[in-house]
C-alpha cells in the first residue's frame, strides 16, 4: 500500500514537470525570437507566406491565448507539422522512437555490464595499480567528446579493420515490426541472419554511447562499494566468516547498486541526448538524425516538436526508474 | 581447581599505522580465557579492549600491524593460521561474535531470515568443511535449529520474523537476534563487543540476562568487553581492566570488586556513584597512544606514583589467588 | 606549506599542469602558430597534407594549417567555457540564495522551474535555443547558460539551507545585519569552496556541449576555428585524412581532462567535509 502512495506521489509530479516542459519550449519558440512565423516559416519564405504563417498558427493573438492554443494542440497530440516532409512531426518522432531505444537500451546493458564490474573491481584494489588504470579510464571516458569517439571507432573498425558497417540500422529491408527493435524482431521472427545484421550495425554506435555511460557507473559503483566496505554489515559478516565472494557479489553489490541505481536516470538523459550527436555520425535513424537534419534544413517546428518530444520521454523514463528504485529498496518499500 | 584454558593472549603488541604516527594500540598484552567462563574487559573507550576483540577475531583495521606475541585458541596460534582457514573454521564457527551495533550490523536490504540463511549456509554445526552445496536435508534441519533458537532468545512469532527487514523490528529484538546468530553455530568462544552499548538502559539488563543464561547452557565461553561495571558485575566470572594498550589487573570479579589492587581500578570503582551506572570521570586524560607516556602508563593520573613510576614500567604481580596487577605500588590489603 | 599541501594532490597537479598550458596556448596562439593568417584564410594548393615538417598536424580541406587553427581554437573554447559558465553562475548562485535562505512559495516556484529545467537533457534545449537564436558565438554561449544555471541554483540551494541555521547566521542576524548582508558576507565565503569546485567541473561539461554544438552546426559559423566543428568537416574526408579529426578530438579530451582533474584535486582542497582522513583506528 505503501509503495502505491510513493508512486502515487511520484506520479502526481508529472503533469506540473511536464507542463514547466511545455511553457519552456513556448518561451524559446514564441517569445524568444522577435517575429516567430519569420522563423517558423523559414528564410525563403515570402512576406505573404509568413503572414499566412502568422494568421494560421495565431501568433498576432495575446501571449496567454496562444499558449492555451499551443497546449490544447499538444494535449490532442498535434505537435504541429514538418515544414520539410509537410507531414505531422509526431509520426515522424514516433516512428523514429524505436531505433533511438533499441540503441539507448543496449548502450545501458552495455554501460551497466561494463560499468559494475569494473567498479567494483576498482574499489576492491582501492589506490593501487588497477584501480589507478580504471580510474585513469574513467576520466577519459568521461572527457571525450563522444562524435570524436564516433569518428575514431568509424575510422579504425570500419574503415581499416571493415568488421563493421560504416553508418545505418540494417541493409535491405529490416525484419517484420513488431518491438521495432530490429534485433529482438529478427529473434521473434527466427531469422538469424538479419539478426547478425543488425546486430553488426548496432554494434559500433551502442560501444560510443556506452563509453562514457560505463564511465559513469564506473564512478558511482566504485564509491558505493568503498561505502558498503566501511559498513558495519560487512564488517559483522567478516567477522563472523562468511565467504568474502559472498560478502561482496551479494551484499555489497546489492548496496552500492541501489546508489547507482539513483544515476541511471541521469545515465540514461544522458544516452538519449549523447544519441543526438551519435545518430548524426553512424547515421541512425533514430531521433537524434531527425534532430540533426532538422537543424540542418532550418524545419523549426520539427525541432520544437524534438526537444518537447525527447523532454516527455526524459522525463517519464526518470519517473519508472525512480519507481523502480523505490521497489528495490526494502526501507522504502 | 586451575581449569584449562581454552584461549590465552601472550605478550600481544597490535600497532596502528596513522597519518599522525604510529599508535601502539596494544603493547604486550597477556590475558587467557578459560572454557565456559565470561571474561568481562573493561576500559575506557581507547583503552585497546576493541581492538584486542578484533585481534582475536582476526579482523583487525587494514593500518593494524601484529608486532609481536601470540594468541593460542585450543593451543594453535591463530595468528600463524592460514587467512582462509581462520574464514572457514575459526570465526563465525569456534569463534562467534555479537557486535556493538544491532542497528547497523544487518543489511538493510535482505530479511532476517535471508541473512540467517545465509549465515547457517556456511556456519552451520551440521557443514562440513568445505562444503559448498547446501543440500535440503541440511537446509531442513538448519531451519528446526534456527526456530529452536529464535524461541531461545524469546523472540515472539519467529516465522513472521524471518520475513522481515531489519528495520521492521526493535534494536532489543535486533540484539536478540544477534545473540541468536552468534550461538547458531555452536561455537567455543563468543565475542561481544559492547552488546548493550546501543540499547536503552531497560533492555540492556534482560539482554545481559539472557546471554548468560544461553552460555551457561551451551557451556561456551565469552569475552565481554565494557565500559560498564555494572554490566560486567552482572554477568562476568573474571575482570580485567584495560588502560592504554594493556592489562592493569585481572582478577576473579568479586576480589575486584572487594580488594581493587591497581590505582586505577580503584578510581574506576570510586567513581561509580550508584550500581549500574556508567563510568563517570577521572581527573586527568587517557593518554595519546601515539606517544605513550614513559613508565607506567597510568602514572600522570595516579595518586600514588612515585620516582620510579616515571621511567620503570611495571611488570606483571601476582596478588593473590588468580589475581594479577601490573603496578609497581599495588594497593594491599582490604579483608583477606 | 599550503603550496605543499596543494601539489600533494596528483589530480591537482596534473590539473593545473593542462589549465595553464591552455590559456597560455591561448594567450601566445599568435607567436605560437606556424600560419596564424590560417584561421581565416587558406591555402588551395595545400589542401588535406598529411602532417609533416611544413604542417605539423596536417592541413585541412581548404588547405589551412590544423596546428595553427588548434592554437587559436584554445581561445574560442576559453571564451565560451569561461563565458557560459560564469554567466550560469552569477544566474544561479543568487536564484540558489535566494531560494535558499527565505522561505515561502517564491523560494519553491525559483526551485520548481530550475528542476524543469534539470529535468531535460541539457544538450536538446541548448540546441533548441541556439536554432531560435541563429549560429554565432554570443548565441552558443547565451544557450548554454539558460540550460545551466540551474546545476548552480540547485548547489546553492541546498548549501545555504544547511548554513542558514548555524551559529554565525544567528549571530549575524542578532547584530542586526540585513539578509543581503548576511547573504552575501556570511553564507556566500562559506559556501564558495563547493561553488568554486562546481564551477571548475562545469567548465569542462561546456566545453564538451559546446564542441556537440559545433559538431551539429549550431556553434561558430565557418571559419571560426572551432574544435567540434573541425571533427564534423573531417567526416567527409575519412579514411585518407585520418589526421583531419585527431588533433582536436585530442584537444578537447585534455582540456575537458584538466578541468575534472582540478575540480577533484580542488574538492579535496576547498571542500573540508569530504577531504580525506587518516587511518581511523578503532
Amino acid at each position: 500500500m505503501r509503495i502505491l502512495v510513493l508512486a502515487l506521489r511520484r506520479i502526481a509530479w508529472m503533469p506540473p514537470t511536464l507542463l514547466g516542459l511545455i511553457a519552456i519550449v513556448f518561451t524559446i519558440s514564441r517569445i524568444i525570437p522577435a517575429d516567430p512565423a519569420r522563423v517558423i516559416a523559414g528564410e525563403n519564405a515570402s512576406p505573404a507566406q509568413v503572414e499566412a504563417l502568422r494568421q494560421k498558427f495565431g501568433l498576432d493573438l495575446p501571449l496567454m491565448q496562444q499558449f492555451m492554443r499551443y497546449l490544447r494542440d499538444i494535449v490532442n497530440g498535434d505537435l504541429g507539422i514538418s515544414l520539410y516532409s509537410q507531414r505531422p512531426v509526431v509520426e515522424d518522432l514516433l516512428g523514429r522512437l524505436a531505433a533511438t531505444f533499441e540503441l539507448a537500451i543496449a548502450a545501458m546493458c552495455l554501460a551497466i555490464m561494463i560499468g559494475v564490474p569494473l567498479g567494483v573491481v576498482s574499489a576492491l584494489h582501492r589506490n593501487r595499480w588497477l584501480d589507478q588504470v580504471i580510474r585513469l579510464a574513467t576520466m577519459a571516458g568521461l572527457a571525450m567528446a563522444a562524435f570524436w569517439l564516433a569518428i575514431l571507432l568509424q575510422l579504425f573498425f570500419s574503415m581499416t579493420l571493415g568488421v563493421t558497417p560504416v553508418q545505418g540500422r540494417i541493409d535491405g529491408w529490416g525484419p517484420d515490426q513488431i518491438t521495432g527493435f530490429y534485433t529482438i524482431d529478427a529473434l521473434i521472427n527466427g531469422d538469424g541472419e538479419t539478426f547478425g545484421k543488425a546486430l553488426r550495425y548496432l554494434i559500433l554506435p551502442t560501444a560510443t554511447l556506452a563509453i562514457p555511460a560505463a564511465a559513469t557507473i564506473v564512478r558511482f559503483t566504485r564509491a558505493g562499494v568503498l561505502n558498503a566496505l566501511s559498513s558495519n554489515f560487512v564488517f559483522y559478516q567478516t567477522a563472523m566468516g562468511l565467504p568474502r565472494r559472498t560478502i561482496i557479489w551479494k551484499y555489497i553489490l546489492r548496496s552500492a547498486f541501489i546508489g547507482t541505481l539513483t544515476q541511471i536516470g541521469l545515465v540514461f538523459g544522458n544516452l538519449l541526448a549523447g544519441a543526438v550527436v551519435i545518430e548524426t555520425v553512424f547515421s541512425w535513424p533514430g531521433l537524434g538524425l531527425f534532430a540533426y537534419n532538422s537543424i540542418l534544413q532550418s524545419d523549426y517546428n520539427a525541432i520544437m516538436a524534438f526537444t518537447l518530444f525527447t523532454g516527455s520521454v526524459f522525463i517519464v523514463v526518470n519517473l519508472l526508474i525512480d519507481i523502480a528504485q523505490t521497489l528495490l529498496d526494502p526501507r522504502t518499500r | 581447581m586451575v581449569a584449562e584454558k581454552l584461549l590465552s593472549v601472550e605478550g600481544l603488541s597490535v600497532h596502528y599505522i596513522t597519518e599522525g604516527g604510529t599508535a601502539r594500540v596494544l603493547d604486550h598484552v597477556g590475558f587467557s580465557i578459560r572454557h565456559g567462563e565470561i571474561m568481562g574487559l573493561v576500559g575506557e573507550s581507547g583503552c585497546g579492549k576493541t581492538s584486542l576483540a578484533r585481534a582475536i577475531l582476526g579482523v583487525l583495521p587494514g593500518n593494524a600491524e601484529v608486532v609481536s606475541g601470540k594468541i593460542l585458541f585450543k593451543g594453535s596460534d591463530l595468528l600463524r593460521l592460514a587467512p582462509s582457514e581462520a574464514e572457514e573454521s575459526i570465526r563465525g564457527r569456534a569463534i562467534s561474535f555479537v557486535p556493538q551495533d544491532p542497528f547497523t550490523s544487518f543489511s538493510p536490504l535482505f530479511s532476517i531470515g535471508e541473512q540467517i540463511r545465509t549465515l547457517m549456509r556456511w556456519k552451520s554445526p551440521d557443514r562440513k568443511p568445505g562444503e559448498k552445496v547446501y543440500g535440503s536435508g541440511r537446509r531442513k534441519r538448519d531451519r528446526e535449529r534456527v526456530m529452536a533458537m529464535l524461541q531461545a532468545v524469546q523472540l515472539p512469532d519467529p516465522e513472521g520474523l524471518l520475513k522481515k527487514y531489519p528495520h521492521e523490528v526493535s534494536g532489543g529484538q535486533r540484539q536478540r537476534l544477534m545473540i541468536a546468530m552468534a550461538l547458531l553455530p555452536e561455537p567455543r568462544l563468543v565475542i561481544a563487543d559492547e552488546p548493550t552499548t546501543a540499547l536503552d538502559v531497560t533492555i540492556q539488563a534482560q539482554i545481559l540476562k539472557l546471554l548468560k543464561r544461553l552460555i551457561t547452557e551451551t557451556g561456551a565461553s565469552v569475552l565481554f568487553t565494557t565500559h560498564d561495571l555494572g554490566a560486567a558485575w552482572e554477568i562476568c566470572d573474571r575482570i580485567t581492566v584495560m588502560y592504554a594498550g594493556q592489562e592493569a589487573e585481572t582478577a576473579p570479579v568479586q576480589s575486584f570488586f572487594d580488594r581493587p589492587a591497581h590505582p586505577y581500578t580503584k578510581k574506576l570503582l570510586d567513581s561509580l556513584p550508584t550500581e549500574n551506572s556508567p563510568l563517570i570521570g577521572i581527573p586527568g586524560r587517557v593518554p595519546s597512544l601515539l606517544n605513550p607516556p614513559a613508565g607506567c602508563r597510568f602514572h600522570p593520573r595516579c595518586t600514588s606514583s612515585t620516582e620510579i613510576c616515571h621511567h620503570k614500567q611495571p611488570d606483571v604481580t601476582e596478588m593473590g589467588y588468580e589475581h594479577a596487577v601490573r603496578c609497581h605500588h599495588p594497593i594491599m590489603g582490604g579483608g583477606q | 606549506m599550503r603550496m605543499r599541501r596543494l601539489f600533494r594532490d596528483r589530480a591537482l597537479l596534473i590539473g593545473t599542469v593542462i589549465i595553464s598550458i591552455l590559456v597560455l596556448v591561448a594567450v601566445f596562439a599568435g607567436p605560437l602558430a606556424t600560419f596564424p593568417d590560417h584561421v581565416t584564410g587558406f591555402d588551395p594548393n595545400h589542401r588535406l597534407k598529411a602532417p609533416g615538417w611544413q604542417f605539423l598536424l596536417g592541413t585541412d580541406r581548404m588547405g589551412a594549417d590544423i596546428y595553427s587553427r588548434l592554437l587559436f581554437g584554445a581561445r574560442l573554447t576559453i571564451l565560451i567555457a569561461v563565458t557560459a559558465t560564469g554567466t550560469a553562475v552569477i544566474i544561479g548562485v543568487p536564484i540558489g540564495l535566494i531560494a535558499g535562505y527565505f522561505d515561502g512559495w517564491a523560494s519553491e516556484a525559483l526551485m520548481r522551474v530550475s528542476d524543469i529545467f534539470l529535468a531535460v537533457p541539457q544538450i536538446v534545449l541548448a540546441i533548441a535555443i541556439a536554432q531560435t537564436l541563429g549560429p554565432n558565438i554570443q548565441n552558443v554561449i547565451l544557450a548554454l547558460s539558460v540550460t545551466y544555471w540551474p546545476f548552480w541554483a540547485r548547489l546553492v540551494y541546498a548549501e545555504t539551507r544547511s548554513q542558514r541555521n548555524e551559529v554565525y547566521v544567528e549571530a549575524a542576524k542578532a547584530m542586526g545585519a540585513s539578509p543581503l548582508r548576511i547573504m552575501v558576507m556570511h553564507i556566500l565565503p562559506n559556501i564558495a569552496g563547493s561553488i568554486i569546485v562546481r564551477t571548475t567541473i562545469g567548465m569542462g561539461a561546456t566545453i564538451l556541449a559546446a564542441a556537440s554544438l559545433g559538431f551539429l552546426g549550431l556553434g561558430a559559423p565557418p571559419p571560426a576555428p572551432e574544435w567540434g566543428r573541425m571533427i564534423a568537416e573531417s567526416r567527409e574526408f575519412l579514411p585518407q585524412a585520418w589526421w583531419y579529426a585527431t588533433a582536436p578530438g585530442i584537444a578537447i579530451l585534455m582540456v575537458v581532462m584538466g578541468f575534472n582533474l582540478l575540480g577533484d584535486g580542488l574538492r579535496d582542497v576547498l571542500d573540508p567535509r569530504i577531504r580525506r582522513g587518516g587511518g581511523d583506528g578503532r
